[in-house]
């Protein structure tokens, strides 16, 4: 194993540990927002997890499921905003 | 001697110091998001942080590939993250002012509360809040149609 492959295994750590902080907020987080802006975090996080993946393995069709994964992201969180803006006068 | 220097090996530096300036970028969001006191500035750290630390990740991995078709996938990755991003952060935000999350006792709200009265956002209430309301007030029609009879 070089100290290429090495370096990306530490990277992938320290973005497991991003993971687990943001799965605390997700549990202990006091309203609503709050959880969806930890699952906007949660799929940045899963897209770095996949590009660090896609290097490690040096094959690069999984660079299409991060660009997929980027816009379902973004339409999760705008759907989940629109969720909680019901508004009643 | 430009035969000497080992291309690989350079790619492979370059690769790894863009991923890690990437990673501990998003370990400082994820910090910021669990220690800071107040749903704005917890947002505000993830929009930031979270961006920039994926776009650097991409960029090392551009660079370790070294391929043009790699490089337009990266860049359409990061051309989305940065215009979706702020979008999203924008309508959660005004989603929060607009169902009343609290602020940090400690912000300065004096600008803040000329626009809210400005745009009448006091008399919006989400949908949630407008059922419990009028439970209350039918519970208080109850009550005093009982105190009559």
């Amino acid at each position: 194993m070089s100290i290429f492959q090495i370096t990306l295994i530490i990277a992938m750590v320290m973005l497991s540990i991003c993971l687990l902080l943001t799965a605390i907020r997700f549990a202990i987080g006091p309203t609503l927002p709050d959880r969806v802006t930890a699952f906007d975090l949660f799929v940045a996080n899963v897209i770095g997890i996949i590009v660090i993946y896609t290097e490690l393995t040096h094959n690069e069709d999984f660079i299409d499921v991060a660009m997929i994964l980027s816009l379902f992201g973004f339409l999760g969180s705008i759907s989940f905003a629109f969720y909680i803006m019901r508004i009643t006068k | 001697m430009e035969q000497s220097i080992d291309w690989v090996l350079v790619k492979e530096v370059i690769s790894c110091f863009f991923i890690l300036a990437g990673v501990v970028f998003m370990l400082i969001a994820s910090i910021g998001l669990l220690r800071f006191p107040d749903f704005y500035i917890r947002m505000s750290a993830i929009t930031k942080g979270s961006t920039l630390g994926l776009g650097l990740i991409l960029l090392g991995m551009a660079i370790y590939f070294n391929q043009p078709g790699v490089l337009l996938k990266v860049l359409a990755i990061i051309g989305f993250t940065s215009i979706t991003a702020p979008v999203a952060a924008h309508v959660i935000g005004r989603t929060a002012v607009q169902n009343r999350i609290p602020f940090w006792e400690k912000t300065d709200l004096e600008e803040f509360r000329a626009y809210l009265v400005k745009a009448h956002l006091e008399q919006h209430i989400s949908h949630d809040k407008y059922l419990e309301e009028k439970a209350k007030k039918e519970k208080e029609m109850g009550d005093a149609a009982g105190d009559t009879v």
